[in-house]
Parts: C-alpha cells; structure tokens; sequence
C-alpha cells in the first residue's frame, strides 16, 4: 500500500531505575502515550508538575484512527503548544453533502463562527497529532517521555500506586503518587485492576479505507443512505490532509471482517462509489466494530482513568479524541492543586462527576446517531427512510436527519463545583460552560480571549473605564490575591485606557465579549483554569468571589 | 394557519445550548416507544399517534396538507 507518512521511531532510552539509579517515587505517572496521555502530560509538565510517561511502543498510532477534531479540543491544543501544527497541518472542510439512494438530499456549509480563533472542526490523522505532541513533550525538561516501557503489573493502594514495567532491558519497580491511565479501549491497567465498564456492543461492522486520489477531489464530507453501490448500508467520504480521504462502508454484522479487508475486495467497493475513471491507492484498511461504555467512575483512589480508557463512543460524531482531551483539560489543574496542597483530593471527585456527565452526553448523542444511521428495526428504518424523504424540501425533517453531530464541550450545568446565578443574566455562558471565545486587543495587539485566560482562575472585571481607579475594590481584590489559589484580577473593556499598576486590560473593542458574555459595567465572571465559567456577578463583591472559589476547589468550610 | 414545515419541537422548562437537541430529543422518543413491538404492533401504534396528533392539531386544512405532502413520492 501506499504512504503518504513516514513513522517515526523514537529512541529507547534504558531508564534512571535499570541504570543504576534505584527505585524512584514520582508525583504523577502517565501510562499511554497517545493524544490523550501526552495532552495530560504536557498540561501537567507545563504548569510545574514532573511527569513521567510510559507507552509500550515506539512510534505514533499506525492508521490514521482519529480524524477530526474539534473546536474546543483545538483550543486546549494551543494551550499546550500544538494547536496551531495541527491547524497548519490538518484540513478545514465546510460543505457536507446527504445522499438517500440516488438523490442528494441536502447539502450544509458549516462556515467557521465569526470571531472565535479556532474553526468549529478540523481533520488531521491521528498520527500528526501525536507527533506534534511527542515534539512538545520533547520540549519540556521535566517530563520524562519513556518508550519501550510496559506495564505489566499494577498495584494501587493508599496515596499512590507501584508498577512493574517491562523494558528491553527487563523489568524494574517504579513508585507514583499519581497515576494517570491513558492506555486506551483496550486498557490494560484497567483490566489488572479489574475494574468493570459498561455499556452496549454495536452488532455492526464497518470497513475504514483510507485513499490517496491521484487527482483533485472537493474538500467536502459526503454521507450517503443506502446508496445503488452499496445498498442497504451507510458510506462516509471525508477529507484529511495529504490528499488521503477517509471512507467509511458500513458492512453488516455478518460480514466476515478478514475477507473484507482483502485489497481486491476493497478496491471494487471505492471503484463502484467514486466511478472508474478516478485514480486513487490504498493506504490503509480495517474493519471495525465499536462499543458504547463508560466506567462507572474515572476516579480510583490515586488512579484517575482518561479518554478511551474511561468511556468510548460510536465514531459517529467525533466524540473519541476530543472527549479525551477535554477530560485532561478538566483534570490537570484539579491534580496541581492537590498535589500543591490546596485542595483536598476531594476535588479530583468532581473530575469523576464532571467528566461522566460529558460522558454521558456523549455517548447519548453518538447512540442517536448510530440508530439513526443503522436502524435496528423495520419501524426504526421506515422512520429514518420517510425522514429523508421529507428532508429535501422541508427544514424541519432536515433538522432530524442525523449522520453526526459535531462534537461540542459539554456545558456543566449540574457541576457541584459552580456557584448558582443570583444575578439575572442572557446568553449562553452560564455556571459550568466553557468559555466563548472573543477578539480583544491587549496592549495595542490583536489577541484571543482564550489566549490570555485560564491556566489560574481569574475573575474578568467588566468595566467603562480602565483607568477609573477603585482603590478599594483593588485594595480587597489585592487580599484575595494573595491566598494559596492567587485569583487574577483582569479588566475588561471597550475602551482603552491605563489600568492600576500590575493589573491587565482586554480590550473589547468590537464588542464581543459584552455581547457573548452579556457584560455589562460591573459584571464579573470567575473563570477556572481550564476556561470554565466557575461564577458571575452583576457587581464585585470578594467576600462572594471568596466563596465561589472555595466552592470551586472543594475548600468550602 | 398553514402546516409549519420548520424545526418546531421544544420541551417546557428545558433550556437549549444547540439546535440539534429538540429534535434529536423528539427522535428517541419516537423510537423508544417502538422498543420491542412486532411489525403489527408497530403499525397499530403510529395509527393512533397520528389520530392523537391530529385531533391535537384540529384545523383540518391543516391535516389535508401534512395528509397531501405525507402522500407525495410514495
């Protein structure tokens, strides 16, 4: 077959423990070094915490897997260094066309939102991600990167975990307080821990085939229903860079999945779809069957599971790596802290709390759309048929047609981390969302709202002016400031102007954030470090921001 | 009135953070009150859904352009 990438080999290094250098004990230990581990790891690194990450192996993900990832998955990627390579790197698609048998049905131009940095989707195979990343980690001198590095046993008792891993060199003990799972579907500490996930068995199967077109093809998503060359099944073509396009054949349940997978019983399938004439080469094939499960918890004492370990989704909707990584961006900080001592590990609970309620939400959409797709009854069929038979003239049926819903960050409304509204508010950015993202300027410089927030909490003070000065707000604030959690206190405002020594200004001259965030003078928003709104207020009162951030970190008395 | 052909469907006192949840809550429903009934059974269910609807909805010009548009393309 054809390939467009060369795998890298990353070296073995025999580690400090088979080198003489005795049994260690390390604050946090990553097991799996896939786009979800190294995200945890790299987070983890950069905010101070030593990292040491074990993975079995000694490249990035072979096929290209993971195909799109989101918005906000971006988002946490630029925090980490690596969003703009996969930007640079990956395609933004905005047409998607619906097939039903012969006609299309509709098409959808997902143009980008206006005035957020990060396209709503972008496709990149999963190997670029996990190279870039493997380059960031690289970078960073306190997180110790260790290919070639089994697990082959695990024993988590108390505050903290020992292992057993296999090298080329044999096996050595290694000693963790923290230990972050991030080995996948098939998680291997998961089952020595002999911990239960549960869920359904998808009684499909689906033939991936990724293509190079030797010619120009639209950058485009097709999705056909029942289609004359592949009756009675679903077919997704999608666009990744390199000029590879993904295609996806929904094959039955009895279909046999080594036979299937023969180039000469593949090649006819893509020929019969994209028409003779069209050149293209294999570069990868598989056949797949998927789950819909979660742990109950992804919390175990000092053990805290991650992305596919934790929960995995039908892939219908791009819910595998974007979950994954939003799961890093909600645990990071929640473990610095307890690490540090300034929250109880009480708050890692609301991690478990926080992420199954993703989960959850996940998974019932990536269920809707698997059943939409692949009815299981004759009643479910005739519903989904006669909705698209309708979708071609009429909005409504078109608004329940359902090949995929783009991933979006869950909105943790039921989070026991917010602080309730007490203040009458509009919009969207309620206790528990993910923060919108909005043009500013700092300094004279263009800037992202979500460039310059996060990574502490702050509290975005709205205000007329910058330069009017309340000495003693700040006086308070200054109070605040100087607790363990240190809360930075951020202007906001569309005009410009000279804000008190050592406080930053955004300026929000277009009016975006008042608008998204419906600010007005005197509006404050307490922000968590991963770009969650914790609390907001019509006016500031620390007492009541105090209080918020105890809720927040789980340090209520 | 005329036959509303647009996305209609909402929940009292449930709030809404994307367009596609109303329906795609609508749809679960519809199919979840199919789990486990034969063919027949299934039949005799959507036609009492769409006398229930249709006695709901009341204006019979209404009902003749959702019966005219239901009977196109079959």
């Amino acid at each position: 077959m054809l390939s467009t990438y060369q795998y890298p080999k990353y070296e073995y290094v025999r580690p400090p423990e088979q080198s003489g250098g005795g049994q260690q004990r390390y604050p946090v230990v990553v097991v799996g070094a896939g786009p979800v581990g190294l995200a945890a790891a790299i987070e983890l690194a950069q905010s101070g915490v030593p990292v040491v990450v074990l993975d079995d192996d000694d490249t990035v993900s072979v096929g290209s897997r993971g195909v799109c990832y989101a918005k906000r998955a971006l988002e946490v990627l630029d925090r980490i260094g690596v969003g703009q390579p996969c930007v640079d790197k990956g395609v933004s698609w905005n047409v998607g066309r619906t097939f039903f048998r012969e006609q299309e049905v509709y098409n959808f131009n997902l143009l980008p939102q206006s005035d957020h940095k990060r396209p709503g989707m972008i496709n990149l195979q999963q190997y670029y991600l996990e190279e870039f990343e493997v380059r960031r980690a690289k970078e960073l001198p306190n997180l110790d990167l260790r290919f070639k590095n089994k697990v082959v046993s695990v024993n988590a008792q108390g505050a903290g975990a020992t292992l057993q891993v296999e090298t080329p060199d044999g096996i050595y003990t290694l000693e963790t307080d923290w230990l972050v799972v991030a080995d996948g579907a098939r998680s291997g500490i998961r089952r020595m821990m002999n911990l239960d996930i549960d869920g359904k068995i998808f009684k499909d199967r689906f033939l991936i085939a990724d293509v190079v077109m030797k010619a120009d093809f639209p950058h485009e998503r097709w999705f056909w229903f029942d289609p004359p060359f592949h009756p009675g099944q679903s077919v997704l073509l999608h666009r990744q860079s390199d000029s590879v396009y993904r295609i996806d054949f929904q094959l039955g349940w009895d279909a046999d999945p080594e036979e299937e997978k023969k180039p000469e019983k593949v090649i006819p399938r893509i020929k019969a779809m994209l028409g003779d004439e069209r050149e293209f080469e294999l570069e990868w094939v598989s056949v797949y069957t998927f789950q819909c499960r979660r742990m109950n918890a992804f919390t175990h004492g000092h053990v805290l599971f991650v992305g596919d370990a934790a929960h995995q989704v039908s892939p219908f909707g791009a819910r595998g790596a974007n979950s994954g990584i939003q799961d890093t961006d909600n645990l990071c900080w929640k473990l610095k802290l307890v690490i540090e001592g300034k929250a109880p590990s009480s708050l890692l609970d609301s991690y478990s709390e926080e992420r199954v309620f993703a989960a959850d939400e996940n998974l019932m959409n990536s269920t809707r759309s698997t059943d939409f797709i692949t009815p299981k009854s004759k009643t479910s069929l005739m519903f989904r048929n006669a909705t698209l038979s309708l979708a071609r003239e009429h909005s409504f049926a078109r608004a329940l047609v359902n090949s995929g819903r783009l991933s979006v960050p869950a909105i943790l409304t039921e989070s026991s981390l917010n602080t309730p509204d007490s203040d009458v508010f509009g919009g969207d950015m309620v206790p528990g969302a993910p923060m919108d993202d909005a043009p500013m300027q700092a300094q004279g410089q263009d800037v992202w709202l979500l460039d310059n927030v996060g990574r502490r909490f702050m509290v975005l003070l709205y205000v007329k002016d910058p330069a009017h000065d309340s000495a003693e707000l700040l006086k308070a604030f200054k109070t605040l400031a100087s607790g363990p959690l240190a809360p930075e206190l951020v202007l906001v405002s569309q005009k410009t102007g000279a804000a008190p020594q050592g406080i930053r200004v955004l300026e929000d001259r277009a009016g975006r954030f008042a608008e998204r965030f419906d600010a007005k003078a005197g509006t404050a928003y307490l922000i968590r470090p991963d770009q969650h709104v914790a609390a907001r207020w019509r006016a500031l009162d620390t007492d009541k921001v105090a209080a918020a951030l105890a809720r927040a970190t789980c340090n209520l008395p | 009135m005329a036959l509303n052909l647009s996305p209609n469907f909402n929940e009292p006192g449930k709030r809404y953070f994307h367009a596609f949840t109303p329906g795609d809550d609508f749809y679960e429903a519809l199919i979840d009150t199919h789990r486990d009934l034969n063919d027949e059974q299934s039949a005799m269910v959507n036609a009492k859904l769409v006398l229930l609807l249709a006695n709901h909805v009341g204006d019979i010009a209404v009902l003749r352009e959702a019966m005219r548009i239901a009977r196109q393309d079959t």
